[in-house]
């Protein structure tokens, strides 16, 4: 049942993916990326989020097709249509939300993905290979136990048992960390450990370099679906590798910092121990202490998930403070609903516009009126001044050079045009405090730059804003301030020109080592 | 969530395209009742001589069109019912239980002041209907804003209180003194005009006239375009800064007084009195009416024609074939799967 590798010499590898190229709709997830994978090694795909990581092994298991490419297996090109077909190439893989059925036993669960399931289960000899399989791997697990009894640690063991048990040999584990306490995170690395002496090829997707350096033995690092680099544990240092993850590029639009913020004047925007609750896969933000002066761009650094979105709804007074207290323009917004915040002159341009922003299926038009239709209503409400509406839009589109249907239903656009729709939309109020999140996400350079040059117009003006973003370059570009969000709370606090690439990426990852001195 | 909104979009009120799904809903009506024919030879009923009887009943003789725009009248309404909360996504399968109650606080202000004269008496009771429907919707629609339960299985379990209480009502207190099963007959100012000597009452124009406002409202107003933002996208809207509680629970109630106003303008304006069973699932019969029509205005009142038809012509059929009830849920139900399943065929055809 068990693969042992004859040799650890590691020459061949198992698979090899060449020259592998997916896009999807206005995004390159990944562009010509080769990959070897070797028995007995675990091997680390490193990248920020969007890098193309989960993408690249989803083809491998099938879940995706790539446009372009060849998947090597054993030296024989091999097509992989399937998840199915992947596990008949002994590949399994276990998703960041997993795929167990509740309502299920352990033991059943395993069952059901066996590769030749009998028509009669014979439960007790499963329950006998669990038990031998996770007593080696020190996977213990109840079989009897059902899964939604189970935390997610041992969830977690199950998924990796029922890959071992359908004679996986090439195990793809995507962020397994993600959602495990400390001790549960070291107690998963030793199974992988002894996974690994076994002879088996382990890739881990993440994007924590601390864990990469504690137990990968081959680390690939992708950055915007290119890559970036590969390395042996030998070679990889802590600052190589962040080097290969955030590359400083140069900047495209060259801002003049504002030098004049005042200290005394009335913040736009105050968090004081401003703590939420999470509620399904929110972070909880914990103690937020943030003061957006007028005329200031406070950027939010981090890698996706600790607290950014949060940070921006709760601004916005999407999710409630269950700790501390929030002012708008020196008035108590504790409690005060998103329309009372919106009208106080908020524009929120979210990180995604097609589910967060806009209702796809009316025209571009009708969403350009929803944010204000107190506005733009006439005769108490019973007509709407549709060519105000227009007049509106069309000026702000002038000024910032962008160009798309007004009459078409929102959902035919493309996503970068989506974007620029919410942009112009949420400019075109000429807001006091704006919170963007991904401002460019989906925009070519052209329309970036200008998306960045509105912002900054705004701050002359005396705008505050909140810029949530990944792009450090974005961040230090624009900044006058930059704030680094891990986990929920604020790792860091920096003037941009005071910091670098590094100690920030450093803090975005989690590292507890601070090289503030590698300047 | 999506699905619905496709729906409502895929219909424009009053567009080009009407005209060709009205043809569309025309063949897929045919198609059904073809089906239904299998059903009657199965039966040992010859179905064109069935269908003639339908036909010649209802749409042959002033009379019948007359008795079939009569069964119209409730379900136009409570067709509007379902279709209103419908554009901010909410699914009001209570429609039964709010006309139960809307009747019950008409039917109590029929008894309480006989005296008035019409002009008074009348609107008092129509807006007695509409705040007890709008009460009994008010607990789903509360519910669903605080996200605690979904409102499709509150507003569809409450149908079954309502009619209990209303059930108490009769028998407890209001019940006449000869006739233990029902309330006394209305005064004559409690019931709504007829026209032309025929059984079509005032609640007819009512139905249109409500009809038209809601198709103004969605298509002109500030409401009708927030409304149709929550429908297409909930979260999107609430970001956007529309109130979506406030407007989840108002839509509610309002769908809700909308119903209890198909229950006074039953019992007002066809019954003349209260009992137990008076409705005959009208609520659930506009719940069908509305997703034939998509939630179109227009649709609404080509659908509650011909589900009137079938109902009038059934109750006929019924008599003369000797068929059981039944047999008309049948054929209303083929009409309703077909409709929903939009066969292919029928769109390969229009192309």
């Amino acid at each position: 049942m068990l693969r042992k590798s004859a040799s650890h010499t590691n020459l061949k590898p198992i698979v090899s993916m060449r020259a592998i190229t997916k896009s999807f709709p206005g995004v390159l997830a990944n562009d010509r990326l080769d990959l070897d994978l070797y028995a007995s090694e675990i091997h680390a795909l490193l990248g920020e989020n969007g890098a193309g990581k989960s993408t690249l092994m989803k083809i491998l298991y099938g879940f995706y097709h790539c446009d372009s490419g060849e998947i090597l297996f054993n030296e024989q090109p091999v097509a992989i249509h399937s998840p199915h077909a992947a596990r008949l190439h002994q590949i399994g893989m276990v998703f960041q939300d997993f795929s167990l059925i509740p309502a299920l036993s352990v033991a059943e669960n395993i069952a059901l993905f066996l590769p030749q399931l009998p028509a009669v289960l014979n439960i007790k000899e499963i329950n006998h290979r669990i038990r031998e399989v996770s007593k080696r791997y020190d996977l213990q697990v109840n079989p009897h136990a059902m899964v939604s009894q189970l935390s997610i640690g041992e969830q977690q063991k199950v998924e990796i048992l029922k890959l071992l048990l359908a004679e996986a040999t090439l195990l793809i584990l995507d962020e397994p960390t993600r959602v495990l306490a400390p001790h549960e995170t070291e107690a998963l690395f030793k199974v992988l450990d002894s996974l690994r002496k076994d002879g088996y090829a382990i890739v881990l997707i993440t994007h924590k370099m601390k864990e990469v350096l504690e137990c990968a033995d081959r680390i690939t690092v992708l950055r915007g679906g290119h890559l970036a680099g590969t390395l042996l544990r030998s070679e990889a240092s802590e600052d190589k590798l962040v080097a290969l993850m955030f590359e400083k590029k140069m900047a495209t639009l060259q801002v003049n910092r504002k030098r004049d913020i005042s200290e005394s004047e009335v913040p736009l925007l105050e968090l004081s121990e401003a703590g939420t609750r999470a509620e399904g896969s929110q972070t909880s933000l914990k103690a937020i202490d943030l003061k957006i002066r007028p005329g200031e761009i406070v950027g939010v650094a981090g890698v996706s998930g600790n607290g950014q979105k949060e940070l921006g709804d709760l601004a916005l007074g999407m999710i409630k403070c269950v700790q501390g207290r929030k002012f708008l323009f020196g008035k108590d917004f504790t409690n005060q609903s998103i329309q009372q915040v919106r009208r106080s002159g908020v524009g929120f341009i979210p990180e995604n516009p097609l589910t967060m922003a806009i209702a796809p299926f009316m025209t571009v038009l009708q969403n350009m009126a929803l944010t204000r239709t107190w506005r733009y209503a006439r005769a108490g409400g019973l007509r709407m001044d549709w060519k105000a509406v227009k007049d509106d839009a069309e000026r702000t589109m002038q000024a910032l050079e962008f160009s798309f249907p007004l009459y078409v239903p929102a959902r035919s656009l493309s996503g970068g045009n989506l974007q620029r729709m919410v942009i112009v939309r949420e400019m075109t109020q000429e807001p006091h405090l704006i919170i963007a999140s991904y401002l460019t996400r989906g925009l070519d350079v052209q329309s970036t730059i200008a998306a960045r040059r509105a912002l900054v117009q705004a701050r002359d003006k005396g705008a505050g804003i909140l810029l949530i973003s990944e792009d450090l370059e974005e961040l230090f570009s624009l900044s006058d301030r930059l704030i680094v969000l891990y986990a929920g709370a604020i790792a860091g606090s920096f003037k941009p020109e005071e910091t670098n690439v590094f100690e920030v990426g450093y803090l975005m990852t989690g590292s507890e080592v601070q090289h503030v001195e590698n300047n | 969530m999506s699905k619905i909104t496709e729906r409502l979009t895929r219909f424009p009120l009053f567009g080009q395209k009407t005209v060709r799904t009205g043809m569309r809903y025309l063949l897929m009506i045919l198609f059904a009742f073809l089906m239904f024919g299998v059903i009657l030879l199965i039966a040992g009923i010859d179905p064109l001589k069935s269908y003639e009887d339908i036909f010649s009943s209802t749409l042959g003789s002033a009379y019948g069109f007359s008795e079939v725009v009569v069964s119209m009248i409730p379900m136009l309404i409570t067709a509007l019912a379902v279709a209103l909360p419908f554009r901010v996504g909410l699914i009001n399968i209570g429609g039964e239980g709010q006309l139960f109650i809307g009747a019950a606080f008409a039917t109590f202000g029929a008894l309480t002041f006989p005296n008035l004269p019409a002009w008074l008496l009348l609107p008092l009771m129509a807006l007695l209907g509409m705040l007890g429907g709008a009460l009994w919707a008010f607990i789903p629609g509360y519910l669903k804003s605080i996200g605690l339960v979904n409102e499709t299985i509150t507003s569809l379990l409450l149908n079954s209180v309502a009619p209990k209480i209303v059930g108490f009502l009769i028998l407890g207190f209001w019940h006449s003194p000869r006739d233990t099963v029902r309330t006394p007959n209305f005064v004559d100012a409690a019931r709504l005009p007829t026209f032309f000597g025929t059984r079509v009452h005032l609640g007819l124009v009512l139905g249109l006239v409500l009809l038209v406002i809601f198709w103004f409202v969605l298509k002109y107003t500030r409401w009708g375009l927030e409304m149709g933002a929550i429908g297409s996208n909930p979260q999107a809207a609430k970001r956007n800064g529309i109130p979506l509680a406030k407007y989840l629970v108002i839509v509610m109630c309002l769908g809700g007084a909308i119903a209890g106003l198909a229950g006074m303008v039953q019992v007002s304006g066809f019954y003349g009195t209260l009992f137990p069973n008076f409705s005959m699932s009208l609520g659930f019969m506009g719940f069908m009416i509305c997703w034939l029509a998509g939630g179109d205005p227009l649709g609404i009142v080509l659908m509650a024609f011909v589900v009137s038809v079938i109902y009038s012509g059934g109750n006929l059929l019924q008599l003369t074939r000797g068929l059981p009830y039944a047999v008309i849920n049948i054929l209303l139900a083929f009409t309703l799967f077909i409709v929903l399943a939009r066969p292919n065929f029928f769109k390969g055809k229009r192309s």
